[in-house]
């Protein structure tokens, strides 16, 4: 399991726009470097990420998914650092869940959720 | 050190440390070893560790030496926890240090006055102004003479070790001042000491007292 930092304010005002921070603890490593023996290490990359929405469900509302409405989404490449840093910015509307993933080489899928009020 | 740097370290976060602070916050309270004992169950909070980190390397009376904090740790292991010592650089030991060095965060470093550590000060001064390797530098050539000027693009900085463990963006990753000695010994073609050699403590109780008062910034982040 990857450690992860996420940084996202617990409360936030309607139509505020708050910054979203992740970290994550990753070697990132590459597939072109070779460990002190000359043997070449295996790439071990995160290809991807993703921050979905999920609202709180209204109790008398139906029409709610359960998957969320993508935020933000990155694809990872070689030659991005190692523990790779991510910011971005959201307009709060309603309180619920942001689920974050990274997925990536050697089955990484790795799912963290943090919940937003709104004030 | 460069604005963007400083940003990095003074900001939890985005300081890429943290995540090894969070591992070692978690080591301390997980029990370990045959005694299945944790660091909580002697010493309590992590919080108790505060100003800890400002006085290593100091004298052990038990061990009858100078030691550093990551001794100190794998002393702990051994003795209390009954566990098997964890090699030099290891990601949970440097977790563990970084996390406990983050109590000490802006206090200031203060070696404890002891014979035996004053000795090792002195012989680490010696070998800080000892010219070594094939490129014959000594630590104080660079990180007195020459501070301030370039190597590389980069500032020489005054080499006072306040941030250790650090992260350090060529290594991707956390490491000890140790290391970071090794790599400059590696530098001026030296053939570095080993880890937990007595020269590397020494060196290690000398930069301490050259630093003493200055405030501790474990985590640190470096180029």
């Amino acid at each position: 399991m990857a450690r992860t930092l996420i940084t996202v304010p617990r409360t936030a005002k309607r139509d505020e726009i708050i910054e979203i921070r992740a970290l994550v603890q990753h070697s990132m490593e590459t597939g072109y470097r070779r460990s002190s023996d000359g043997d070449l290490l295996p790439r071990d990359l995160i290809r991807r990420f993703t921050c979905r929405f999920v609202p709180r469900v209204a109790a008398n509302s139906n029409a709610a998914s359960t998957a969320g409405d993508l935020i933000f989404a990155a694809t990872f490449h070689a030659a991005i650092a190692a523990n790779p840093y991510l910011s971005f910015n959201l307009r709060a509307t309603t309180s619920g869940t942001l689920v974050f993933s990274w997925e990536g080489d050697n089955g990484l899928a790795q799912t963290e959720t943090v919940s937003l009020l709104i004030a | 050190m460069q604005p963007s740097t400083q940003a990095l370290q003074k900001d939890d976060t985005q300081n890429p440390a943290m995540l090894w602070v969070k591992d070692g916050e978690a080591l301390w309270n997980k029990p370990e070893g045959a005694a299945a004992k944790s660091c909580a169950s002697c010493h309590g909070e992590i919080s108790r560790m505060k100003s800890v980190a400002t006085r290593y390397p100091a004298y052990s009376s038990t061990q009858r030496k100078v030691i550093n904090l990551s001794q100190q740790v794998n002393l702990c292991r051994v003795t209390q926890q009954q566990a098997s010592q964890w090699p030099a650089d290891h990601e949970s030991l440097l977790g563990l240090e970084a996390a406990i060095a983050k109590e000490s965060r802006g206090l200031p470093i203060s070696p404890p006055t002891q014979r035996q550590l004053a000795d090792a000060q002195k012989h680490g001064e010696a070998l800080f102004n000892q010219r070594v390797g094939q490129v014959d530098l000594s630590c104080r050539d660079c990180h007195e003479t020459l501070a301030g000027k370039k190597l590389g693009g980069n500032v020489i900085p005054q080499g006072h070790a306040t941030g250790y463990p650090i992260y350090r963006l060529e290594w991707q990753s956390v490491g000890s001042l140790q290391r970071r000695l090794r790599g400059c010994m590696t530098a001026v073609r030296a053939e570095p000491y080993t880890h937990g050699a007595k020269e590397l403590i020494d060196l290690e109780a000398y930069l301490a007292k050259r630093a003493a008062g200055m405030k501790l910034e474990s985590p640190g982040v470096r180029p």
